[in-house]
Order: C-alpha cells, then structure tokens, then sequence
C-alpha cells in the first residue's frame, strides 16, 4: 500500500522532495523525523522539516505569527531534544504517522472552513489541537472522523490512502472520538451502551451474562471497576459518563487513534485531572490522541505537540515544550482587528448621556443559591461586552437578566426602577430585549411569516381591545425591515425561507419594534456572512448611538473588541475582571482562561471589578467526588 | 372515492408553486399582516375535495340536493364542525385533546338530568357548558402545571369524564326532556336548521379569533415555538390553558346540543368522537406539530367527512367502507402534506 500512493500523491509540487519521502518507510528510520515531521504542517512539511531547507520558508511564512521567524528551521534541535524524551521512547513505536492530514481543504457554501490544514499523530503520543472558536477545529475533527467530506487534501492511516472516509470505515480503521456532547442513550445500561449495535446475542435472543462479563472488563480498563454494567447511564455522574464513553471507544475491534473534543467541558476538576490521566495511561500504551480544549492549562498539562488553527487556516505546530501561555495565545490570535466595527461613536455618545444613572443595573445576580454573584452596569450609549470561554455563563447571565431563567438571588433596575426578572414579559415591558443565541429554537417562530415574527413582541402594546393591531404596526414592522435591509421577496413569506444573516435582522427588527431600552445580544453573528455582519456591527453601533444599553456577548474576540466599549470577562459563571476599550485578545484570554493572574488584573479596570476571585465557588456540580465507582 | 381524493394532488401542487412565485414577486401585497397565502393554500385543497364529493354525489343520487337531506346532513356535521374547531385551536398549540367525546358526554348528560329534574332550561344549559370548560381547564393545568404531555393528559380526562357519566346516569338514557329544550337543536330560523346557525356562528367567531386578535396570533406562536414565544413575551402558559379551556368549552356546547338534537341524555354520546375531531382538523390542513391550520379548513375537514357519510348512506354503500374511505382520505392529506414541505424546502 504504501508504495503506490507516493508517487501518486507526487502529482502535488513536493515532488522534487519527494523522493526521499515518497514512501514512508526509507524516511522513518531516521529517529530524529518524528518529531521534526510533523511540526509544520503544509503537505510537503512532514518532508521539509528536517530534510529540505528549500521548502522550508514556505510553512514558514504562515507562522509569522509566531515568535522567531526562523523557528522553523530551528525546529528540528529543540524536538529532537524534546520528543526523544517523550513521543519515541515512551511509545517505542516506529515513528511512522498512525494518521496523516495533508493539504485537506473544505468549504460550507462560501465559507472556507478549512483550509490547507495538515496533521500528523503519532503514536503514544497527545496532540492538541488548539484555536479560537470558529477556527476550524470542530470541521478537523468532523473530517477526520468521517462526519464531513473533505474537498481535497490526502487522508492517510499507518501510510496507506484512506479511500472511503466514512464514519464507519474510519472506525474500523481504529479512528474513535469521545465527544462532548455525550453519545450515550441515557435510559439503557451501561453495558448495552458499551456494546450498542453489536450486543452479544445467541440466535437474537441477548446473551445477557457474556454482556454483562465483558462490560466489566471494559469498565476495568478505564478505572470504573465498581460499576455495575446494568446501572442506566442516565444515572451516573458527568465524569463517569465520560469515562463510560471511553470505555466504550476502547471496546472498538481496533484503537489507534482516539480524538477528545473538549472532554472536561462537564467535568470538575479532579473530575478533569482523573480523565487526563486515564488519558496518559492510554499515551503510555501507544494509542494516538488527538485532544481538543479550551482550556489553556490542559494542554501544557498532556499535550506532547500542540497545532494551532487560525481563522480555517494552519497557523503554528510545534512540540508543547515550545510554547509558553503567551506564545499559544498569540499563534491562537494572531490576526487584525478588521475595520467592520464602528469607529467614532462613543465619543458622540459619552457627551450625551455620560452621567446618568446605569440604564441596566444588575446586582448580585445568582443563578443558584450558592452560585457566584454577578454585577454589572451597562449606561446609556455603551455598548458591553461579555467575554468568557463557552460554558463560563455567559449567555445564561443574559438569559437570567432577560428573566428567562430562574435567579436565585439578585436585583435588577432598568433605568434605576427595580425589576423583578419574572418573565421575558416582564423584562419586555420594562424596555429589556435579547436576541438569543440559538435563533432556530430560542427566537424564530418558523411557520410565521417575516413580519409576524416581527411583531410578535409588540402586539399586545399596540393592541385595542384584543384585535391586533391595524396596519400603522405592520408599516412600522416594514419599515424597520426595509432600514435593516432585509433581503427577502416579500415580507409575507415565512420566516424560515431566509439566510441566517436576514433571520437575525428578523428578529433584531421584533426586539427594535419593542423600542427597548436595553438590547441584550449573545453571539449576534454566529453562522452569518461577513457582508451581513458588517450591516449588523453597524446597527449595534447606531443603537448606541441612540442612546440604548447595549450587551454583546461574543466568542469572536476580534468583534467584542471591536465593539465593545468595556469588556467584562466571565469565568466559571463569575466575573473574572473588565477590561477597558483597547484590550487585547491576548488579555481576554488570559481573564477567560485564568491563565497569568497578575498581568491581566493590571491590565482590567479595576474600578466596578469585584473580581469575585477565579471562581472561588468553582463549577457548580456540587460534591466533587461524587463518583458513583463503589 | 380514492378518485376523488386525487382531485386533493393537483390543488396542493399548484397552491405550492403559487406561494414562491408570489414571494419573489417583491411586495405584492405589503399590507396584509397575515398570510392567508399559507393558511388560506392549506384550506382551498380540502374546499376542492369537498366541491368534488358533493358535485359528485348531486350526480349519483337525486336525494342528495334536496331540501330535507341537507337540512339532515347540516343537523349531523353542526355538532361535530363545533368539536372540530375548538380541537383545531388545540392542534394548533402543538397539542391534542382527547378527551372531547367524554367531556361531550357527561355535560350532555348532566344537562339532561338537571332538566329531568326540573331546573330552568338556561341554568341546566349553563351547566352542561360550565362543566366542559372546568374539564377543558384542569386539562390545561394538567399540560402546564403538572407538564403531562397533552396525550396523557387528555387521555387520562377521557376515561375519568366517561366514568364519571356512566356512574351518575347509571348507563341509562336519561328521558323525559322538556319540549322546549328539545326545540333549540330541531328548530330553525328561516328555515336553516338552528344547529347550522349555531355552528356557522362557532366556526366565525374562531376564525376571527385566529385572524384578526393578538390572542389568536399567539395560539399560532405558542404552536410554532414555545420557548421562542415566550423569549417573545408570549404568555405561552395563560395560552396553552385558555385553548384546553375553549375546547372543553365547546365539547360542552355541543353535549348540550347533541343531547337536545336526540332528545335525550345517552351516557355513551360522542363516543370517537375525539378522533373524528381530529381527523376533520387534519383533513382540514391542519399540522399535528402546530402552527399549521385554520378554522374554515377545520369545518371543511368536518363538512367533508358529514357528506362522505350522508353519500354513503344515500348510495347504500356499506358503511364500513365509508370508515375505509376515510382512513384513505387522512392518510392521503397528511401525506401530502408532508410531501408538499418536503417538495418546499428544496
């Protein structure tokens, strides 16, 4: 096998250097090469790296971000050094790449999603995959689990071609994935989700006692010794669940390679630190991991090599030994903030309305009785945004402001008047507006037309006696959608027909028809083209201008320093700091993060940053050791 | 008849390829806040199909444009056509109510008791209502509150109101009603059946309801999305209940009516009744999953299923057929239905 795909894939420019390469074997001998081949990325790379110098510049370019521009070329020295210590000798395996990602591109529409993205995992060893959200990592993963096609780019496993890249294929291929949304069936056993679609049957009657014998011996392996096999998975812990899942990836007939798609997402953190070090148990017997986080400490934790994404594209890869917190973000960041946002406004702004009372007061704000406490003032004409990794509390803070979650505890005052956050109605009426994050289950009324979905908040306002309202609502709505350019044939035709760029202006038009007084928005350009973000910042920028509160909630970096006029970072559901106008990507990571403490509490605000501490109260899932082992 | 039926797939078709074409021509008619393209699109396949049977049926038996059948067919679809809308205001929150035959039952049957009894005819008649929408409301707290899914809920109200009307008639016709009640479901004005009249006026008012008021528009939100409507302000709670509430309400009405059609209060009344309600909401153009539907669509659904049985009996045809026929006809709907989206996500 390995023979024929080297000169096929020789149709590519590498050819000169390939015949070194061409086949795997003549190049793996060469300890050195493990390391160095994989570092960088870009199809002929695995070759260039050590070998040629003359391709070398090349990769080298996209790395500009990173810190020395030769460090490609010096690459080979320090991972020599630092994997003959790790990647080899742990695993004694021979350096070959067990999977292989060369050149893979994919676009989703107009998108490019992917794009000249390589990846090599050897062996014993725990590659990370890092980058913002939105970088690609999740499109990675889908193509190299088979979920999605690649457009082009070579796929290879143990060096031979992967022609069918199908779910399927790829897991008989020893390809497994432990994801984060758990794929378990809640109300079976844990025995027959371990073994779910191969349940060991005689003539398809179950035969319950081998299930329940290899169950045991499964669970053993990943340390669950003293779980029963038919416990319903529905009753057992976040963290078991995921160790469940990894048990049942280990049942596969053939396990080399395993990806983590954030895998402690759910988990406490001892609850994290015993996963990690199943996970190195895993390293130590050969498998490769692939293991993607958000969390920054993780990775220097288990990682052996780390590749980073940017923007769809490779932007570093490299051992983990040669980064540092700041050189990560930075290959993470590494990019402009581009001119979409809206420049001149708050100056505009500030004078006229600088010293009145808070529009938006929040105080104290808890979700759960022992949950940390939230503060947070939003004036008139500023726009805040609210930073944070996923899962830190964002968009439930604002779902909790908008009275569309349960608070435990807390005051809110729209404009100094208290408000009991009842109901989104309640919250409506007192000139509060969210634009949800999830526009298909938290906002659209699909069957509805465009400008029924439009009004809908507004109906009983401007309604008579219980008729809706004539037709000076719907000019109102109209015009509205005609300022927002809404592209649409008619306005009659039901809301489900449009891009999600013309839905959120749908819905941005529903919240502006309430004439609120704070407009909440959490992710307002996710899966929108750029065109339309653009005519989006644009409106936000406006509306503050007008004198509205407005919250931004954005995963995006660039877009909540692009548009917010303060930034207040959320860690583990509590503030973690604020951060004035020009802060940096890098500075919102490491609040986000809790990654170097003192640098970044220089550099918030301190004034209205109670801080709270890096979340003293930590996630909110109680008795930490509440594993249901014994 | 499954000829007939097929007169259903040209209609929807062309009422599809309408609806696009109308929306790229850019605002045709920017006034109108509801879009009677969809809903009225959804009616017009049912009103053929029931243009067709009837067309079909002056043809086949010389009885059936008479004077006498139609007042006799106006008589058997009224009460149903009554159930069906309010079911339809149910199906279109997404939900369902079983329990209208029962709930018809025990208030036609108390009604009748508390005329044998001798109370005044207004008072026995509030009555009978009065328990249909405590029935339809504790349904609607048992779907709100208590978060049953609307099947359970309702099926549990179906066995507990026909209990209850067995145990308190003691599974006999209650007899002996008084002349003038019997007058209100047998009388007519100009010389409409007075039940015609009555559910005439039950199918505006809900069509006015679900066009033209704020509390009409949010029964088709809470259908669409109900976490969206709430995020919307919707009171999707207050809603959901009032729907279960007008439901029982008019499976009252129409337990009064029918007893006073029959002249008398049969514990066993309206028995199925909930799945015809049903099928006449869906045959009408209504979705199961909500936000789909309408009230004239509802009584055309009903008014098709009266003449399919009113023609069956005029052309002898046997009965159990005529249940063949409009299983048929279900299936044939829904399934395009189901198709005609298919066909207009592409």
């Amino acid at each position: 096998m390995t023979r024929p795909p080297g000169p096929g894939t020789a149709t590519d420019p590498p050819a000169p250097d390939d015949p070194a390469g061409g086949g795997s074997l003549p190049h793996d001998p060469a300890p050195v090469d493990s390391a160095t081949g994989e570092p960088v990325a870009a199809d002929p790379a695995p070759r260039t790296g050590d070998g040629s110098a003359a391709r070398g510049p090349a990769p080298v370019d996209q790395l500009s971000g990173g810190p020395p521009a030769g460090s490609a070329s010096d690459t080979p020295v320090p991972v020599g050094g630092a994997s003959a210590g790790s990647g080899p000798a742990r695993g004694g395996a021979q350096p070959q790449a067990v999977l292989e990602l060369t050149g893979v591109w994919k676009a989703f529409g107009p998108v490019q999603a992917l794009s000249d993205v390589s990846l090599r995992l050897l062996p014993g060893q725990v590659h990370c995959l890092a980058g913002e959200n939105g970088a690609g990592k999740s499109t990675l993963i889908r193509v190299l689990t088979g979920a999605i096609r690649r457009d082009r780019g070579e796929y290879r496993i143990d060096g031979a071609e992967v022609t069918t890249a199908s779910p399927a294929a790829l897991r008989a291929a020893g390809v497994q994935a432990v994801y984060q949304e758990l794929s378990l069936l809640p109300h079976l056993s844990v025995a027959e989700n371990l073994y779910m679609g191969r349940l060991p049957a005689r003539r398809g009657l179950l035969d319950a006692r081998r299930l329940r014998r290899s169950a045991r011996a499964a669970l053993a392996e990943v340390g669950l010794d003293g779980l029963e096999p038919d416990t319903p998975v529905e009753r057992l812990t976040a963290a078991t669940k995921q160790l469940v899942e990894i048990a049942k990836v280990l049942t596969a007939e053939s396990v080399k390679v395993i990806v983590f798609d954030e895998p402690t997402t759910a988990l406490t953190e001892s609850e994290s630190a015993r996963l990690l070090e199943h996970i190195r148990r895993l390293r130590d017997q050969g498998v490769a991991m692939l293991y993607v986080t958000h969390r920054l400490e993780e990775m220097f934790e288990i990682g052996d090599r780390v590749t980073v994404l940017r923007d769809g594209g490779l932007s570093e890869s490299g051992p983990m030994a040669d980064y540092d917190e700041n050189r990560l973000i930075a290959a993470m960041v590494g990019r402009e903030v581009t001119s979409l946002y809206p420049e001149d406004r708050v100056p505009e702004a500030d004078d006229a309305v600088a010293d009145d009372v808070p529009l938006l007061q929040v105080r104290g704000l808890r979700r759960t009785a022992d949950g940390p406490s939230v503060d947070l003032d939003v004036r008139a004409g500023e726009i805040v945004g609210i930073g944070g990794l996923l899962g830190s509390g964002r968009s439930e803070l604002l779902l909790a402001i908008f009275g569309a979650e349960r608070i435990a505890a807390g005051e809110i005052r729209i404009g100094g008047r208290a408000v009991r956050p009842a109901a989104p109605r309640t919250m409506m009426n007192a000139g509060v507006g969210l634009l949800t994050e999830d526009r298909k289950v938290l906002g659209l009324l699909p069957e509805l037309s465009i400008r029924e979905n439009v009004t809908i908040a507004s109906l009983r306002r401007a309604s008579r006696g219980g008729l809706l309202p004539g037709k000076s609502q719907a000019a109102e709505a109209d015009r509205l959608l005609d300022s927002l350019r809404l592209r649409a044939g008619s306005y009659d035709q039901p809301v489900s027909t449009l891009s999600g760029g013309n839905q959120q202006k749908v819905l941005l038009a529903r919240w502006l028809l309430t004439e609120p007084r704070v407009l909440a928005f959490d992710e307002p350009t996710k899966g929108i083209d750029v065109g339309a973000k653009g005519e989006l910042y644009e409106v936000i920028g406006d509306l503050a201008r007008r004198g509205l509160g407005i919250v931004v909630v954005s995963s995006y970096l660039p877009e909540l320093i692009g548009l917010a006029d303060r930034i207040v970072v959320l860690r583990d559901g509590a503030v973690a700091g604020e951060l004035p106008a020009g802060a940096s990507e890098e500075d919102v990571l490491r609040l986000a993060s809790g990654g170097g403490g003192p640098e970044a509490a220089s550099g918030g605000a301190p004034e209205s940053a109670p801080g709270g501490g890096p979340a003293a109260g930590g996630r909110s899932s109680g008795p930490e050791g509440d594993e249901r082992g014994a | 008849m499954a000829l007939k039926l097929m007169w259903r797939e040209p209609v929807e078709t062309r009422t599809i390829t309408s609806e696009p074409a109308a929306g790229s021509a850019p605002e045709k008619a920017p006034r109108r806040v509801l879009t009677l393209g969809d809903i009225a699109g959804r009616e017009s396949g049912g009103l053929v199909v029931l243009l067709v049977a009837v067309g079909a049926l002056t043809l086949a038996s010389d009885t059936f444009l008479t004077g006498g059948n139609l007042a006799n067919l106006a008589r058997q679809v009224a009460i149903f056509g009554i159930i069906a809308v309010g079911q339809l205001l149910v199906i279109l929150t997404a939900g369902i109510d079983l329990s209208v035959g029962s709930v018809l039952g025990l208030a036609g049957a108390v009604t009748a008791q508390l005329l044998v009894a001798g109370w005044p005819v207004v008072v026995a008649i509030a009555v009978g209502v009065a328990i249909g929408t405590a029935l339809g409301l504790a349904n609607g707290l048992l779907v709100t509150r208590a978060k049953l899914p609307p099947f359970i809920a309702t099926l549990g109200m179906l066995g507990i109101a026909r209990g209850v009307v067995l145990v308190i008639t003691d599974a006999k016709t209650v007899q002996g009603l008084p002349e003038s009640f019997q007058q209100i479901a047998n009388g007519t004005v100009l010389g409409v059946p007075n039940l015609l009249w009555l559910a005439a006026a039950v199918v505006l008012v809900v069509w006015f309801v679900l066009t033209r008021t704020v509390f009409g528009r949010y029964i088709y939100a809470v259908g669409s999305n109900p976490e969206s409507a709430r995020l919307a302000g919707v009171p999707v709670t207050a809603v959901t209940i009032a729907v279960y509430a007008i439901s029982g309400l008019l499976a009252g009405l129409g337990g009064v009516l029918l007893t006073s059609r029959l002249g008398a209060g049969i514990p066993t009344a309206g028995t199925g009744f909930e799945l015809n309600a049903i099928a006449a909401c869906v045959i009408g153009g209504a979705s199961l999953f909500g936000a789909k539907g309408g009230a004239l669509g509802a009584a055309t659904g009903a008014l098709i299923m009266g003449v399919l049985n009113n023609g069956g009996n005029l052309l002898a045809i046997n009965a159990f057929y005529l249940q063949i026929a409009i299983g048929v006809l279900i299936l044939v709907a829904v399934g395009f239905d189901q198709w005609n989206s298919r066909v207009g996500a592409k």
